[in-house]
């Protein structure tokens, strides 16, 4: 069904983007559409103006740099899974996306904002510690992922700022991921975790679907950094996280998976 | 708003609100009929079309976002010459109901492309984004593993 | 002879180059788009059906139960369900009004605006408490059809007492193209319906009911799937797009969404089931006692029969002296179930089989050996009375096996499981199928078939619908082989009941080997009509001496007769149940993630007896696809309900079913035992495939973690839970 859309706004530029965004606040902005289309179809976003991202240069593409590697809010997971240049952590949660047809369309920035609290690659921004860049007509601004799903499907985007993409800076360790969902493609996620652990530095248990936004185990990271035992940690992993029942699965169930994920993980080190 | 694709080979323009899903349009303007419709939410990939090559379900694809694009649906798949997958499928049993079975050549055309020679895990994975409820899968696989020959080769 | 051999299927390259049409494809000239507006209650009294003021009537009509030109009723079984509910709602999607408008959008749009006022009623959703609960839905007390077996006798001899409940819940048939239908107005008056459906005649009887006149025609759509939830569900879009379509004098499309098809309509019925057995302490069967409830939901669709189809199921393919066999189908306030492949075999036979694992256990016997122990032998008495001739079972058994001798290969994990734990287990379950119709089935319909010589080609003239299953091949091999001329001479017409007549309905594993024989016979009946006539000779030059002759129009119509010898009380339930049975024995190896409860299935071998395999790669696909649906039942599909009876998981991503990646590889092997009153000794294959594989499922399990699962689905959640218990 089409939306009765009265303004549709295909930028080229990135300057281009950013001085419609700033005009047009309200507008809904869509990159590969894989959730807007969904969202317009279901009825649940009803939006009157497009602001339409596929097409400006600028967003979709991915370098080293100083301080890391940039990756462009318009590449799609296809794009990733392609470069063999990302992080195998990213790479991992791109082909769990979907199925080849999303991963073609599905952008990463479109990942980041639609935050879901089940985005599959949500968890590898933060065990990654990744900075996301943002952009208005005023200025860019950094922001450490951790910060950025502040609620809900709420994220730390002002009405006039665009996603531009997202910084990984370099750093060691273990790294895992695993999603669960009910069936190998095509899934949405009833647990998603990324790990990463510098034994004696620093480590990173992110997951997401087991609360309203993705989400780090503070306490469980710094007890593993500490030298607990493993037991210890997947117990605080599983007291951090904030699961519900929901369509897909139970709180139970996520709670323990969750502690059983880290727990495999750590062992097999 | 007025949008311009090659369709098949053909270019051609239609005129239609830009957030219109290539689906419909595809269906009820250009009367290309074997795109389906199973879900309307890009999950049973019925409705697979290849946009500028790659494999996409055009009911999540608004159509302003195809102005330019060169799209081939299934009746632009084989239609000078049957395409290879299209004569293992026939020959392997790979469609039943045959639902699903035009998306199912999409994405098997768009896999052999980059990957001549798959493996059965490589066809799974590429075909796991079309939903098929008749052949538990087995003959497409077959099929899209032996069509790694065209003719010629 | 093209029998026993694969050619191409006939509908093939129309499908594999989307020119194949199916019923949302047609758009004739006019065309008006219908929605339907549905009761958002369980059980209510309908106040008022009032349309919203502030919308635009303009272009829209409207049509309720007061405008229906006959009977309120989908004909079917029984005479309960209204095509559109007046002055009551009994389930939640319940149509109440029908809309059409020029566009789907609009349409939809104006089902939104048709506002109802109701009172609530009381509403029952346990199918344990229905039966004589206060609140009434259908009848006295609640009960479509209860149904008891008794046979044999009983025997004092040292014996265990073994008792289980097992219990499946709904799932839903998920043909990828959903629920779809047109109504065309035709110059006399009447109307064209053209649509998906397996049964044009099921369509064809309840619109002309509806109507008070014989003016219609009832025309199948290529059908994207039907898996029985086209059986009888398309009767009722057919009576709405005709009632829209005389409302508008124009031409009326409805095609569901897939959330509205989900939640509207039928699914499989869910099934408790109490076994208790007396088993002897080698573990033979020696009395076997069952108590079987199935939910019907509102109406009463085809749930006496799918009832008596798993009564007759329910001791699976072994023998025992004695049985005592009840069931009971109840109405409860949900959207009805109804016919989907199996029909109540599969929920049944899950029972038994996980039954016979739990006696396996309790007597330490092997699982595999108690059921070689008990496995049916030729000229054992059933249930029923029937004695078995060339019963199947041991050469399913060791065919399976033998295929299952080569090594698994195992799946590749995907990136991240590559630490898991991944435990092996395999599992073996067995079953049997009645083929064709229960009972007295086929002596009631005597389905017709009609070949007609045009031109150098033979017309084959049935409702057999060809639903994915192959009979737009199948018909033309079985009559050019009986001919003896080239099956591309052969074709089936358009499944038109204007032009063919009526074959019975294309559902009960009967099209192939009920309908394929009278193909056959019709086929024979054509060559005696000729070497009547004209003396010896081959098809060709009898046709010959036909048109030299002068002759006209050569057509023979051939009626499926019931076989003599074949006896059915369907009073007593005693006689014989089914021409014959079908056997099958799956195989299936697994590995289960003890992290996370997930199933990972590598290979399932299956091993079936189909008579003769008219097309092996159409009876494997058959075979495939079904063991498939049953893997998505054993493990991943689950209907979860609000309290209302609605369905919440109304969308693909949230009702599970299974992709290519989650497929094993299928090992198909065909056994051939060949059935007398079969074409070329074809059985029934269409259902068998849905009844094993679940409980090998379980059993594949319960071997790699322990875990002892009785209820269905197995999702993930469950696994791991039962997994703790241990």
């Amino acid at each position: 069904m089409s939306a009765p859309v009265t303004a549709l706004f295909r930028p080229r530029t990135l300057n281009d983007a950013l001085k419609m965004r700033a005009e047009q606040p309200g507008a809904t902005v869509m990159a590969g559409g894989t959730d807007v289309m969904v969202y317009i179809e279901s009825g649940t976003l009803k939006p009157t103006a497009i602001l339409d991202l596929w097409g400006c240069s600028g967003l979709r593409w991915q370098q080293s740099i100083t301080g890391g590697q940039f990756h462009g809010a318009g590449l799609t997971c296809t794009d990733v899974l392609r470069s063999g240049q990302s992080h195998p952590l990213l790479e991992a949660a791109a082909a769990t996306v979907g199925a080849v047809q999303i991963q073609n369309r599905a952008t990463l920035g479109g990942n980041i904002c639609n935050a879901s609290p089940a985005g599959d690659t949500l968890p590898v921004w933060l065990a990654l510690k990744a900075e996301f860049e943002v952009a208005s007509v005023r200025g860019r601004r950094r922001i450490p992922a951790a910060s950025f799903w502040q609620g809900y499907k709420k994220i730390d985007l002002r009405p006039d700022e665009l996603f531009l993409g997202i910084l990984i800076p370099p750093l060691f360790g273990h790294t895992h991921f695993r999603k669960v969902g009910t069936r190998l493609a095509q899934s949405i996620s009833k647990v998603v975790f990324a790990g990463r652990y510098n034994p004696g530095v620093d480590a990173c248990l992110a997951f997401g679907a087991v609360g309203p936004t993705p989400m780090r185990c503070l306490k469980a990271e710094t007890a593993l950094v500490a030298g607990a035992a493993v037991d210890d940690v997947v117990q605080l992993v599983r007291e951090e996280i904030a699961p519900i029942d929901d369509i897909r699965s139970t709180a139970v169930y996520r709670r323990q998976v969750a502690g059983n994920i880290v727990r495999r993980w750590l062992t097999s080190l | 708003m007025n949008v311009r694709f090659r369709c098949n080979g053909r270019a051609v323009e239609v005129d239609v609100p830009p957030m219109s899903r290539l689906l419909d349009v595809l269906r009820e303007e250009l009367r290309l009929t074997g795109s389906k419709e199973g879900c309307g939410e890009g999950e049973c990939g019925a409705c697979t079309v290849r946009i500028d090559g790659e494999a996409v379900m055009s009911c999540l694809v608004p159509v302003c976002q195809v102005d330019g694009a060169s799209i081939v649906t299934i009746e632009g798949l084989g239609a000078s010459v049957v395409h290879p997958v299209q004569t293992a499928m026939l020959q392997h049993g790979g469609a039943q109901c045959g639902i699903c079975t035009p998306g199912l050549c999409m994405s098997a055309a768009a896999l052999l492309e980059r990957n001549p020679h798959p493996s059965r895990e490589e066809a799974r994975v590429a075909l796991a984004g079309n939903l098929c409820r008749c052949t538990g899968y087995q003959k497409v696989v077959d099929a899209v593993c032996a069509s790694l020959a065209p003719e010629g080769s | 002879m093209s029998i026993g051999t694969s050619p191409p299927r006939r509908d093939g390259l129309e499908k594999l180059s989307g020119r194949a049409l199916y019923a949302d494809d047609f758009r004739p000239d006019g065309l008006l788009y219908g929605a339907t507006v549905r009761s958002d209650r369980a059980h209510a009294k309908i106040l008022s059906i009032e349309r919203d003021p502030a919308f635009d009537w303009s272009d829209v009509t409207v049509v309720t139960a007061k405008d229906l030109p006959g009977p309120n009723i989908v004909t079917l079984m029984t005479d309960d369900q209204p095509i559109l509910a007046d002055g009551i709602t009994r389930h939640v999607t319940e149509p109440i009004a029908l809309v059409a408008a020029p566009t789907r959008e609009r349409a939809l749009a104006a089902a939104n605006a048709v506002k109802i006022t109701y009172e609530d009623l009381p509403s029952l959703f346990d199918p344990l408490l229905a039966e004589g609960h206060d609140v009434r839905i259908y009848g006295d007390d609640n009960v479509f059809k209860r149904l008891h077996i008794q046979h044999g006798v009983r025997t004092d001899t040292t014996s265990h007492l073994i008792r289980g409940r097992y219990r499946t819940g709904l799932q839903e048939q998920l043909y990828i193209e959903p629920q779809s239908m047109i109504a065309s107005p035709r110059a006399d008056g009447g109307f064209t319906v053209r649509g998906s459906m397996q049964c044009p005649y099921y369509v064809d009887r309840a619109v002309k009911r509806m109507l008070g006149h014989d003016r219609l025609n009832v025309v199948q759509a290529v059908t994207g799937g039907g898996f029985g939830g086209k059986e009888e569900y398309p009767s009722m879009l057919a009576c709405h797009v005709v009632l829209l379509a005389q409302a508008t004098g124009r031409p009326v499309k409805i095609t569901y969404g897939r959330g509205e098809d989900l939640r509207a309509t039928t699914k499989r019925h869910p099934a408790i089931i109490d076994l208790a057995t007396l088993v002897s302490p080698e573990g033979e069967l020696l009395e076997l006692h069952a108590r079987l409830w199935m939910d019907g939901g509102a109406y009463h669709t085809l749930s006496t029969v799918v009832l008596s189809r798993a009564i007759l199921h329910v001791g699976g393919p072994y023998r025992c002296p004695f049985f005592d066999l009840e069931g009971t189908v109840v109405a409860t306030n949900t959207p009805p179930n109804g016919a989907f492949r199996g029909f109540g075999a599969p929920q049944a036979q899950w029972a038994m089989e996980r039954h016979m694992d739990r006696i396996a256990r309790e007597l330490g016997i092997d699982p595999l050996e108690l059921r070689w122990r008990n496995l049916y032998r030729e000229g054992d008495v059933t249930a029923t009375g029937q004695a078995l001739q060339d019963p199947g079972a041991f050469a399913v058994l060791r065919a399976a096996e033998a295929a299952a001798a080569a090594p698994v290969v195992r799946k590749t994990v995907r990136p991240g499981v590559e630490n898991a734990e991944l435990r092996e287990g395999r599992g073996i379950a067995m079953a049997w199928h009645g083929c064709g119709f229960t009972g007295n089935g086929e002596a009631k319909i005597r389905g017709k078939v009609a070949l007609e010589v045009r031109g150098s080609e033979v017309a084959v003239l049935s409702s057999s619908t060809d639903i994915g299953q192959g009979t737009e091949t199948i018909f033309p091999m079985i009559v050019a082989d009986t001919l003896g001329i080239s099956m591309d001479r052969v074709f089936n017409t358009e499944h038109d009941t204007g032009i063919v007549p009526d074959s019975g309905p294309t559902v009960a594993s009967r099209t192939a080997m009920v309908v394929g024989g009278t193909c056959e016979k019709a086929a024979q009946q054509l060559l005696g009509r000729l070497r009547k006539e004209h003396g010896e000779g081959d098809f060709d030059s009898l046709l010959q001496r036909w048109r030299a002759a002068d002759r006209g129009l050569l057509r023979v119509e051939e009626t499926y007769e019931v076989d003599a010898s074949v006896v059915w009380d369907p009073e007593t339930y005693q006689g014989d149940a089914y021409p014959t049975f079908g056997w099958s024995c799956v195989i299936v190896d697994l590995r289960v993630d003890v992290d996370t409860g997930e199933v990972i299935y590598d290979r399932v071998v299956t091993a079936t007896d189909v008579g003769k395999a008219l097309s092996p790669v159409l009876a494997e696909g058959q075979i495939e696809g079904g063991t498939l649906q049953a893997l998505g039942w054993a493990t991943a599909e689950e209907v979860v309900l609000d309290a209302r009876g609605c369905m919440r998981n109304d969308r693909l991503t949230n009702y599970i079913i299974p992709t290519a990646l989650d497929a094993p590889e299928f090992v198909t092997a065909l056994v051939e035992i060949p059935f007398a009153g079969g074409p070329f000794g074809a059985k029934g294959i269409g259902e068998i495939p849905m009844d094993a594989p679940a409980a090998a499922v379980a059993q594949a399990i319960e071997r790699a973690v322990g875990a002892r699962l009785d209820s269905l689905p197995m999702t993930p959640e469950r696994v791991l839970a039962a997994m703790e218990i241990r």
